[in-house]
C-alpha cells in the first residue's frame, strides 16, 4: 500500500509537467483548432533555455524561470507569426503539415553543433535533492517544488482567463472569432497572447523536467508533447480543466505501468486509456459534445 | 478488341518501365544503390495511395499508417522465413497475406474507432500507431521470430525492380478505376459532406470502413516489399515519424490527387536521398534542416498541394461523350 501512494506521488511529478505542456496544446486548439506539433519542441527550448541560465549564467532560479517563459513564448509568437498567420484561412491540414514542418526544423536546427548541439547534456541541479516523509510518504523537495509551481501557474492562468479583459477575449475568440472580431476584438492580438500563454507555461514546465530528470537533448519534447497533446484530448481539447485532468490521468498510468507491470509498456498504455476514453466518449472526458448544424 | 487494346495502351508503358528496370538491374549501368532508392520511392508510392484513398478520396483523417505498413511487413516476412525459401510465388502469397493481415487489423481497429471523426480520429489513430509500435517493440517476447527491439534480421531479398514496377502498376490503375466506380464516388461524396452522403441512400459508415481497409491493405502490402527490400526489420522504421512522411506526400502531391501522390513519393523519397549526395559531408547534418524549411515555404506558397486539382492524363476523368 505504502508503495503505491508513494508511486502515485511520483505520478503526480510527471503528470504536473504534462499538465503544464497540455495547457498550450488545449488552449492554441481551442483557439484556432491547430494540433500545434511544435509545442513539445518550445517545451525543449525552455529546457535548453533553463540549461544556458543555471550554468553558463548561475541565475537564481526564479530569473531561471523568467527567463525560459520569456524566450518560450518569443519562439511561439514568432513561429505563428511566421508559419502559421499565412494559412489560417487554408485548408487546416495545411497549417497541421506547417505545424510539422516547424517542429522538425526546431529539433534538427537545434540540434546543429553550432546551436545546442546533437548530444545528451546533463542538466545542473540548481539545489540539492532532499527527500523528508510526510504521512509516511518520501516526499522530496523537487516534487514540492514541481507541484507549487504547477499549482501557482494554474492559479495565475485561471486569473487571466477568466479575470482580465485578454481572457474575455480568448474565450470570446476561441467561441467563435468571426463575431468577435466583429464585436471589436482585436483577433490577432489575441490568437499570439494564447501562443505566447501556451509556450509560457511550455517554458516552465521544460525547466522543471529539466530539474528532475536531468539530461536533455533537442529530441526530448517528442514524447512528452505527444504524451501532453494526447492527455489534452484525453480531458477534452479545449477546455483547460480537462488538460490537467487528462495529464494527471497520463502521469498516473505510466508510473503505475511502469511500477507493476513492464516500463517497456509504458508508452502505450496511455494510448490505450484514450482510444478507450474516445470510444465512450467521443470529445474527452471534459469535452463538451459538439453537433453538427445542417 | 477495344477492350484489349485500351488494356494494351494501359499496360504498356509499365512493361516498358519494368524492362528497363530489369536491365539497369542486371547491367550495373546504374548505381545499385540508386535503384534501390527507386524501389523503394515505388513501395512508399504504394503506401501513399492507400493513405490518399483514407485521407484524400474518404477524408478520414488516419495518423497511424505507418502501423499497417508495419504489420504488413512483419507478417509478410515472418510468411517467408517460415515456409518460403527463395520462391517467387510464394513471395506472391506472402505480399498477399501480409496486406490481407493489415487489412483484417484496420478491419477490428476500423470498426469501433471510425466512429469518431476528424482530429479525434487522427488522435485515435496516432494512439494506435503508438500501440503498435510498443507492441513491434516487445514482440520478441511472444513470437521470438519477430526479433523485437534488436529488430529482424535475415529476411529474403526478394523485391526486384520489376515486382515494385508491376505492383506500384496494378496498384495505379485500380486505384484509378476505384475512384471512377460508385463505390469511389460513394467516397468522394462522405468526403465532402457525410450528412448529405447519408441521406442520398449512402451507408457512410460501411463506405467509410471499406476505404479504411483498403487503404490500409494497401499499406500492408507496401510493407511485405519494403521487408524483402532491405531485409531487415527495426520498430523503428514503423513509428509516427513513418506515419507523418507518408501523410507530408499525400498532402504535399495534393490531397484526393493520384498524379500528386505519385510524384510526391518519389520527389519525397528522392530528395530525402539526394540531399544526401548534394550536400558536402561536413554540412550532412544540414539536411533535415532544410527539408522541413522547404516543406513550409511549399505549404505556404502552395497550401492546396503541388498538384491541387490537376491530375496527368491517363488519371483524369474523361467528359462523358
Amino acid at each position: 500500500m505504502d508503495t503505491f501512494v508513494q508511486q502515485v506521488v511520483n505520478g503526480l511529478q510527471i503528470g504536473f509537467v504534462y499538465a503544464l505542456i497540455a495547457l498550450g496544446y488545449t488552449m492554441v486548439y481551442g483557439i484556432v483548432r491547430l494540433i500545434n506539433f511544435a509545442h513539445g519542441d518550445v517545451f525543449m527550448v525552455g529546457a535548453f533555455i533553463g540549461l544556458y541560465a543555471i550554468e553558463r549564467c548561475r541565475l537564481p532560479l526564479f530569473a531561471v524561470f523568467l527567463l525560459a517563459v520569456a524566450g518560450a513564448a518569443l519562439l511561439a509568437i514568432v513561429i505563428e507569426k511566421i508559419a502559421y498567420r499565412p494559412l489560417r484561412d487554408s485548408p487546416r491540414i495545411a497549417s497541421l503539415i506547417t505545424a510539422i514542418g516547424v517542429s522538425l526544423f526546431l529539433e534538427y536546427f537545434t540540434a546543429l553543433r553550432q546551436v545546442f548541439g546533437p548530444n545528451y547534456y546533463s542538466f545542473p541541479r540548481p539545489f540539492a535533492v532532499s527527500s523528508r516523509e510526510v504521512c509516511g510518504v518520501e516526499l522530496t523537495n523537487l516534487q514540492t517544488i514541481i507541484f507549487l509551481t504547477t499549482l501557482g501557474c494554474l492559479a495565475l492562468l485561471y486569473y487571466v482567463v477568466h479575470r482580465t479583459r485578454m481572457g474575455r477575449a480568448m474565450r470570446a475568440v476561441s467561441h467563435d472569432h468571426v463575431t468577435a472580431g466583429l464585436m471589436g476584438v482585436n483577433v490577432n492580438l489575441v490568437i499570439s497572447f494564447t501562443f505566447g500563454l501556451g509556450a509560457a507555461l511550455a517554458g516552465v514546465g521544460g525547466v522543471l523536467y529539466g530539474i528532475a530528470y536531468p539530461q536533455v537533448n533537442t529530441f526530448m519534447g517528442v514524447m512528452p508533447g505527444l504524451k501532453a497533446f494526447t492527455a489534452a484530448v484525453l480531458g477534452g481539447i479545449g477546455s483547460i480543466p480537462g488538460a490537467v485532468l487528462g495529464a494527471l490521468i497520463m502521469g498516473q498510468s505510466e508510473t503505475l505501468t511502469a511500477a507493476y507491470l513492464s516500463s517497456t509498456y509504458r508508452d502505450g498504455i496511455a494510448f490505450v486509456i484514450l482510444i478507450a476514453v474516445l470510444l465512450l466518449r467521443p470529445t474527452g472526458i471534459l469535452g463538451v459534445p459538439r453537433t453538427e448544424k445542417v | 478488341m477495344k477492350r484489349i487494346s485500351a488494356l494494351a495502351r494501359i499496360a504498356a508503358p509499365f512493361a516498358a518501365a519494368a524492362a528497363a528496370g530489369y536491365l539497369l538491374e542486371a547491367t550495373d549501368v546504374v548505381n545499385p544503390y540508386w535503384v534501390q532508392i527507386f524501389q523503394l520511392a515505388c513501395i512508399t508510392s504504394v503506401s501513399a495511395l492507400g493513405l490518399n484513398i483514407i485521407y484524400g478520396f474518404t477524408g478520414l483523417f488516419s495518423l497511424g499508417h505507418a502501423a499497417f505498413y508495419g504489420i504488413g511487413a512483419y507478417a509478410a516476412a515472418c510468411l517467408m522465413k517460415i515456409g518460403g525459401g527463395e520462391s517467387h510465388l510464394f513471395f506472391l502469397a506472402a505480399l498477399a497475406a501480409g496486406s490481407a493481415c493489415a487489412a483484417l487489423v484496420a478491419l477490428l481497429v476500423g470498426l469501433p474507432v471510425l466512429r469518431l471523426t476528424s482530429d479525434y480520429l487522427g488522435i485515435a489513430t496516432l494512439g494506435f500507431g503508438i500501440i503498435m509500435k510498443v507492441l513491434f517493440d516487445n514482440a520478441d517476447s511472444f513470437i521470438p521470430l519477430l526479433g523485437g527491439a534488436r529488430g529482424m534480421t535475415g529476411i529474403a531479398r526478394m523485391t526486384t525492380v520489376p515486382w515494385t514496377v508491376v505492383i506500384l502498376g496494378i496498384v495505379l490503375v485500380s486505384a484509378r478505376n476505384l475512384v471512377r466506380s460508385g463505390y469511389g464516388r460513394a467516397l468522394v461524396s462522405i468526403r465532402e459532406d457525410e450528412i448529405a452522403a447519408g441521406t442520398a441512400g449512402i451507408d457512410t459508415f460501411r463506405y467509410k470502413l471499406a476505404g479504411f481497409v483498403a487503404g490500409c491493405g494497401l499499406a500492408g502490402l507496401a510493407g511485405g516489399m519494403y521487408a524483402h527490400l532491405y531485409s531487415f526489420l527495426h520498430p523503428s522504421n514503423f513509428d509516427f515519424f513513418k506515419s507523418v512522411d507518408v501523410l507530408v506526400i499525400v498532402v504535399l502531391g495534393g490531397l484526393g490527387n493520384i498524379s500528386g501522390t505519385l510524384v510526391a513519393s518519389f520527389g519525397w523519397i528522392f530528395l530525402l536521398e539526394g540531399l544526401r549526395v548534394l550536400l558536402p559531408p561536413e554540412y550532412i547534418e544540414f539536411r533535415w534542416v532544410l527539408i522541413p524549411v522547404l516543406l513550409i515555404v511549399t505549404m505556404l506558397l502552395r497550401p492546396q498541394g503541388l498538384f491541387g486539382f490537376r491530375e496527368f492524363r491517363f488519371f483524369r476523368e474523361e467528359a462523358e461523350p
